[in-house]
Formats: structure tokens, sequence, C-alpha cells
């Protein structure tokens, strides 16, 4: 439908434009710059341009940590799937009244402070916490056990943060899947196994891939996360970017990061693009339920 | 039997879910200083908090900066929603990409770049780069809770309005404002809730002179447990998921 132009959509297709092209557009394109300048200590970054910074990702040093950092974020993504994909399957099976409640109670905490509840895993994780104290009062141990300030402690708190955003986009994609191919594959005699491997598996995997890409990404920034249940041993990327730019005042180093993980996230976007022209449905990213 | 296992773990997820956030809200309560035991009923920790200055003045701090993000998104937001929905115009599509790279883009990749921005641009960091850096971040959130409420339009009806000679500022302010003011008003409560639980994006854009609520927290917390800590956290919690149900409600009540 066209309308006549005027002041008023010039005004409100002008405002955000404008906003979005200077706060979004604009500062990306400079953080790819800053990432091919050098360091520099009296103005932080100056020419010439090189690739150097992306060179010192690899160094031994931040490619551990890099690579820890990947394979925490990968295993809470992971540990997510496995935990989201049957509580969305649940949800969906449950009659439309329920749903709705169901999934208000998952969408109610992704809306409040994440820092706090980070905070509140320590209660629960700590030497004098839930976990300990129960263990200890029925005797299987003499000694609490050190769970916070783990790798594991990390990956919990990331899956307990981030689930929801992988329960709605499945949710979604789980929703729009037809029964009647369950039916049909059930009278033709496929079990319940082989029906979840050849139908809900090849056309959820777009929700998979949302989901996936929705918890990989923001579980590696998530710095306050390794820094409140991980120690100073268990980093992410978040931690390192953090330090690049607020202590060691390298930006161009920090940049190089993260323009990394906006390589990734055009990766898992191409590849949520394949998952749902093979389904023709989209699952997810594009739903605003939450 | 499949039922009962279905329905124990959902039920399972969802108290777990559930449990950290009882038990700090029960401790906050607590009248012992470490919270491995029950001391008894207590306000005290509420108390000092209402003591306690820079506490005070970061949260007003907080509470300014969300106000006046929330409220400037709502309106970029919801006119957006309202054009892309509305006009056909050159780089539409480019826009909706925009907002959908801003609403994907990682909080801390969202963080560095405004920060280098805001250097660039020599706006200097405290306030103004706070607000802008979360209107930055609420707006897709804005757009898409707008967009999809005015895509279930009857377009009917502004149609008959343009029939009766409104002009588009008129169609939109009584016709197109008043259908979509659910949807305006909870993009408005989730923008203030996100902006005032930020942490990753305000750490890198905010200065030395201007103290917020969630850093202050973020620093206290770093520290260790304390009840103080508890208090603070439970007022926090307690306010998002009031603005959180009361959105939630906005939006399903006219479905």
């Amino acid at each position: 439908m066209k309308v006549n132009s005027g002041y008023f959509r010039f005004f409100a297709i002008g405002l955000a434009s404008v906003w979005l092209a200077l706060f979004v557009f604009f500062p990306n394109l400079l953080v790819v710059i800053t990432s091919l300048l050098t360091r520099d200590p009296s103005a932080t970054v100056s020419l010439p341009f090189n690739l150097n910074s992306y060179w010192r990702t690899l160094d031994v040093l931040y490619l551990d940590v890099l690579w820890n950092s990947i394979k925490m974020a990968a295993l809470a993504t992971i540990s997510c799937l496995l935990i989201g994909f049957p509580f969305a399957m649940a949800i969906v099976s449950l009659p439309k009244r329920w749903q709705t409640i169901a999934l208000f109670f998952m969408i109610v905490p992704f809306w409040t402070n994440s820092l706090v509840r980070t905070y509140a895993i320590q209660f629960i994780l700590g030497n004098q916490g839930i976990i300990n104290k129960s263990l200890l009062a029925l005797g299987l141990i003499d000694t609490p056990l050190q769970l916070l300030y783990t790798p594991f402690a990390v990956i919990l708190g990331l899956c307990y943060i981030l689930i929801p955003f992988m329960v709605l986009p499945l949710y979604s994609a789980l929703e729009k899947l037809d029964p009647r191919l369950h039916f049909a594959a059930r009278d033709l005699g496929a079990s319940a196994f082989h029906r979840f491997i050849k139908i809900t598996l090849p056309l959820t995997s777009p929700g998979i891939v949302a989901g996936c890409l929705m918890v990989l990404l923001p579980a590696m920034g998530m710095f306050y996360i390794s820094d409140l249940l991980g120690g100073a041993k268990n980093l992410l990327l978040g931690n390192v970017i953090k330090t690049q730019f607020l202590n060691t005042r390298d930006w161009p180093f920090g940049s190089a990061f993260s323009v990394m993980l906006m390589m990734l996230l055009g990766v898992m976007l191409w590849l949520y693009y394949r998952a749902s022209r093979f389904t023709n449905k989209q699952g997810g990213i594009h739903d605003s339920n939450f | 039997m499949i039922r009962i296992f279905k329905w124990g773990y959902l039920s399972l997820i969802l108290a777990l879910i559930y449990l950290p956030i009882a038990v700090l809200i029960v401790n906050s309560f607590n009248a012992a200083k470490y919270g491995n035991k029950w001391g008894g009923f207590s306000l005290q920790w509420y108390q000092k908090l209402f003591n306690n200055d820079a506490l005070i003045e970061a949260a007003l701090n907080s509470l300014t900066v969300s106000i006046v993000a929330a409220s400037v998104a709502t309106v970029i937001g919801t006119l957006a929603a309202v054009a892309l929905h509305r006009y056909d115009f050159k780089g539409k599509g480019l826009l909706s990409s925009m907002v959908f790279v801003a609403m994907l883009t990682p909080e801390i990749v969202m963080a560095i770049a405004l920060l280098i921005v805001f250097i660039t641009l020599g706006i200097s960091l405290g306030f103004v780069s706070l607000v802008i850096a979360h209107i930055t971040f609420c707006l897709p959130f804005v757009i898409i809770a707008v967009y999809s409420r005015i895509k279930d339009f009857d377009m009917r009806m502004l149609s008959a309005a343009k029939d009766l000679g409104a002009n588009e500022l008129r169609t939109f302010w009584e016709v197109i404002l008043p259908l979509i003011l659910p949807a305006v008003l909870s993009g408005w409560l989730l923008s203030f809730t996100l902006s005032l639980d930020d942490v990753i994006v305000s750490a890198f854009v905010t200065g030395p002179s201007y103290e917020i609520l969630p850093l202050k927290v973020y620093s206290m917390v770093k520290v260790g447990v304390s009840p103080e800590v508890n208090a603070i956290s439970t007022l926090l919690l307690g306010i998002s998921l009031v603005l959180v149900v009361v959105s939630q409600l906005l939006i399903k009540k006219d479905h």
C-alpha cells in the first residue's frame, strides 16, 4: 500500500534510519577500522593499517584463553539445547492455555536482572550453599565440594541465564510442526525414535540454529558470569575484550576479537537461512514472543 | 506414564530456574549475617540500604537514565514500526535488516562499538553516552513489539481515515496510536527494564563521574556475598518482575 509522502512519513522513517546509521552501522564500521589500526600509547590508535591484531589473537597466551572461552560457551549451548529441546517439546504438547502459562514463567526471568540472578547462583554453589550443605547433612561427603570458581560453575551460570533464548525459538519451530506428519509416519510403522530423527529434527532445524545462535554469541560476552562464578582462571572472551578496552587500552586488539565474534554471527545467520530455506519455514528469530 | 514424566520435567526445570531467586529473596530478610543459617526475620539490611547515600544516588541516576532512554526509544521505535508497516520507501530492507542486526549483535560487541563512536565523536562518557547507548539497544525491542501488534490491523480503517480527509499525522495520532497503545506501553516497560538491568554495555560507556545502580551492584557483588547486596538485589528483582508482568498482561489482554 502506498501512501503519499508528507512530513510525518519523512520524520517517522528518518528518525530511526539516522539513529541506526549513526549508532549501529557507523560504530560497527569503526570497530572494523580500529581492528586494522596500530596501538598508540598517546592517541589510543594510529596508522598504518595492518593485520597485526588478528595475528596476535593466535598468540599462544591468548589462544589458550580463546579456546577455553569457546569451549565453555559451546558446552553451555549444547547443554541448553539438550535441556531445552525436551522442555520445548513438553510445552508444545500441553493444552493451549497451559502453554501460555508455561511460556510466561519461562519469559519472566529472561527480563529480570541477570547480574542479580548470577549472584544468586553463588548461594547455591558456594561452600556454605544448598548443594554442599545437603550433601554434608546426608553424610555423602565429609568436606564441601569445590563447585564455585570452576568451569562447571561458569557453564551452569551461562545455561541458567540463557536457556530462555534457546527454548523460545525451539518452541515456535515445534509449534509450527504439522502433527499430521507424525500420524502419517506412525501409520506407516515408524517408531517414536525414527519419527523424531526423520521428522521433528530436520523440520525444526531453523529453530535449533536460531536457539544456538542466541545462546552461543551472548555466552561468549557475558564477562560478569565468569567474574562471579569462574574466578580468575575461567575467562570468557568478554573478559578479554573488557581488559583490552578498559585496562590495557589496546583497542585494535580488543576490536579484532569483536570482529571475530561478528564473523561468527555472520556464519550462524548463514546457517540459519540455509536451514530455513531447506524447511521453508522460519523458526524463531523473526518471532517476537519475548 | 509419559504424562507424569512430562509434567515432572516441566516443573523441575521451572523450579530450578526460580530456586536461586527464591533463596536470594529469603536471605535478604535473614537477620543472620552469613546466609548459612536462619537467624529470624529482619528488615535491617533494607534499613542499611536506605542509609547508604552513594547507593541512593546511583539508584536515582539509574532511574533517570532508564526513564529517558525508554521514552526516547519508544518514540523512535513506534514511529519506525508504523513507517515499516505503512510505507514503501527506498532502503526499507536495509532499515529492517539493521534492526535485526542491532537485536542480534552480542552486547559486548555493541558496547565497544559505541565506546569507539563516543570517543570519535567527542561525546563525553557519562549521562549522555549512557542514554544514547541504552536507546540503541532498546530500540529493536520496541520496534518489534509495536510492529507485531500493528501487522494484525484492519487496514480498511486507515483507508477510511484517509478518505475522510485525515492527513498522515492525524491518522497516526487519532487512529493508529490509540489502537497500538498497549504494545507501545509494553515496549516502554520492557525498554525500561532492559535499561535498568544492563551491565555489559553500561560498563563500557559510563564515566567515573556518573555511577549507576547495576554497576554499583556489580562492584559490590564482586567483593562477595553480603546481606546488603541481597537486599538491593531483591529490590531490583521485584521492580523488574512487576514491570514485566504488567507488560506481558498488556500484550495478552487484547488478544
